[in-house]
């Protein structure tokens, strides 16, 4: 039996390969954005990356991949994509209001104490 | 619209998923056909606000245009990390919002959240008001003007 990389030509195995260090190196970009960016504000921005364009390149690859050893389109991983897209935004917003709320109470907690002491 | 169908396009998405994770074939059809039914008959159970597109002929105008943003960020962001904070400027807008359909401002918030270097804070449905960090506000970059004119004009335009 043949394994999936000699049934697959050349030209489709360059694409493939090409859009999975795409996809994979977005991802791996967010990754590092999420370690190195200064403040919790921005590093919520930086694994949008892998959410969109990460999974966007990895996910083409495994369709171009599948449709041409399978012979048939295979767009199945469309349902990723679209559910990893309409999901990531509750997680992200709930740490959004978490955070804008915490420090919203702590200036709130900052501005009374220096009230008091004025006082 | 019907009895029968209370909701549509929740109906016709089921069956496209069905169809996806099976195969196209006139049994798969059927089938995807009775779950998608069923699952609209369960929905209107939970009695959630109707989903009314009126101009729905230019939802895939949007949708390219999102996609195309969304690619074009994502080569802008991943520049930004890979260069480190200088001249970056991250910070809150503030923008007022005159979309009040609240499944078109779930689709707003879904696109600013997939955009890399926006995230959708907090909105306010009682002012309208919307609170967006954007990763970098430099270059007087017009975050309100974008956001009106490029995401919140065609939904209105499709929903109200």
């Amino acid at each position: 039996m043949k394994t999936h990389f000699e049934a697959l030509p050349p030209a489709v195995a360059l694409l493939v390969a090409a859009l999975l260090v795409i996809g994979a190196g977005l991802t791996l970009i967010g990754a590092v954005g999420l370690l190195r960016l200064p403040t919790f504000y921005e590093r919520i921005h930086a694994p949008t990356l892998g959410t969109s364009g990460g999974t966007a390149g990895i996910v083409t690859a495994s369709m171009v991949l599948f449709s041409v050893l399978a012979g048939r389109l295979a767009v199945h991983e469309l349902l990723i994509g679209f559910f990893v897209t309409i999901t990531t935004p509750v997680t992200l917003m709930l740490l959004g209001r978490a955070a804008l709320y915490r420090d919203r109470s702590e200036a709130k907690a900052e501005a009374d104490r220096a009230a008091r002491e004025a006082e | 619209m019907t009895r029968h169908l209370p909701h549509p396009i929740l109906t016709a998405t089921v069956i496209l998923m069905w169809l996806l994770l099976n195969r196209f074939s006139v049994g798969h059809l059927l089938l995807g056909a009775l779950v998608g039914v069923i699952a609209g008959k369960a929905m209107s159970a939970l009695r959630p606000p109707r989903v009314r597109p009126r101009r729905w002929w230019l939802i895939p105008g949007l949708a390219l245009r999102v996609l195309g943003d969304i690619g074009g960020s994502n080569l802008a962001v991943a520049g930004q990390i890979l260069r480190g904070a200088e001249r970056r400027v991250p910070g809150f807008v503030e923008i007022g919002l005159r979309l009040r359909d609240p499944f078109a401002l779930g689709i707003l918030a879904t696109i600013l959240t997939a955009m890399p270097g926006t995230a959708w804070i907090q909105y306010d449905r009682a002012s309208g008001r919307l609170l967006l960090h954007a990763l970098d506000l430099g270059d007087g970059t017009d975050w309100a003007g974008i956001v009106r004119e490029r995401y919140e004009g065609p939904l209105m335009e499709i929903f109200e």
